[in-house]
């Protein structure tokens, strides 16, 4: 069981997160200017990194939801990933839409992992 | 209607000006800025506790379908997909709902970290099924999902 103080903490830390995606995905996007959803893809594998670290690490339980589950997971976003490789298809980008998908499938499937040997390595 | 200009929108809102009405209340005293931040924030803040919730409802057990995670990703997905067709191409309700409702709400209630995590547990623990299908299941099903979302937005009168 989680206390209140913690979910306040999931909480602030879900919507800190959030803000900090919309400003990473906006400072890429505005610096690269592409059709590929690059900004999500930054996102998306820097907080697949960070909870790798975090659950590599072993930290407390109260810790990984308040880091874990607010901070990362309020960072990275599945939805927007989905909806941006719909308008990749609706717009007859077929290659970009398969390579969204399957690069940030695997990327991301990479980084965490990686993210968890060196969270278990520095404990 | 291409892709720049909707993925502009997605993370600018550029056409909020335009297609907004006067916001009301605390939100009127902010920059456009300020009430954007503001707005992702809520936002985010109820996306977070939703699927911190249900996380909790419906802990993931090791080598067991990540329910909680599943869910989250494929309503956020359909939610997302509707809210920003809804938005781009028939009505604004509020320069902020784009905010509020996508980047902050949707955003936080889908995670791609916890997805990645699980199912590099999956593999991690040799339970090479769920490590692919996980996967498979979540991005085939959160694709129909938001297509869905699209469709129902385009095709909807009185929702």
């Amino acid at each position: 069981m989680v206390g209140v103080l913690t979910w306040f903490g999931v909480a602030f830390f879900g919507a800190i997160g959030a803000v900090a995606r919309f400003r990473l995905d906006s400072a890429v996007s505005a610096r690269l200017p592409s059709d590929f959803p690059l900004g999500t893809l930054v996102v998306n594998l820097t907080g697949s990194f960070a909870l790798g670290v975090l659950v590599g690490a072993s930290v407390t339980h109260r810790i990984a939801f308040v880091l874990g589950t607010g901070f990362a997971g309020g960072y990275t976003t599945f939805s927007t990933w989905m909806v941006e490789s719909e308008r990749l298809g609706e717009t007859g980008e077929v290659v970009s839409l398969l390579r969204n998908l399957w690069l940030s499938m695997l990327s991301g499937f990479g980084i965490a992992a990686a993210g968890f040997y060196v969270g278990q390595a520095i404990t | 209607m291409n892709t720049r200009s909707l993925r502009a929108r997605l993370s600018s809102g550029e056409t909020d000006e335009t297609l907004g009405q006067p916001a009301a209340g605390v939100l009127s005293r902010l920059s456009v800025g300020q009430a954007r931040v503001a707005a992702i924030m809520a936002g985010g803040a109820i996306g977070t506790l939703a699927r911190a919730g249900l996380a909790e409802v419906l802990p993931h057990r090791a080598g067991q379908w990540p329910w909680a995670t599943f869910v989250v990703n494929l309503a956020g997905a359909f939610i997302l997909g509707w809210l920003l067709t809804r938005l781009a191409e028939r009505s604004a309700p509020s320069r902020h709902w784009r905010f509020f409702a996508g980047t902050g709400f949707c955003g936080a209630l889908t995670t791609f970290s916890t997805f990645q995590i699980e199912t590099f547990e999956f593999a991690r623990d040799g339970h090479i099924g769920l490590a692919i299908g996980y996967p498979v299941a979540s991005i085939a099903a959160g694709m129909a999902l938001a297509v869905a979302g699209v469709l129902i937005a385009r095709w909807g009168r009185h929702w």
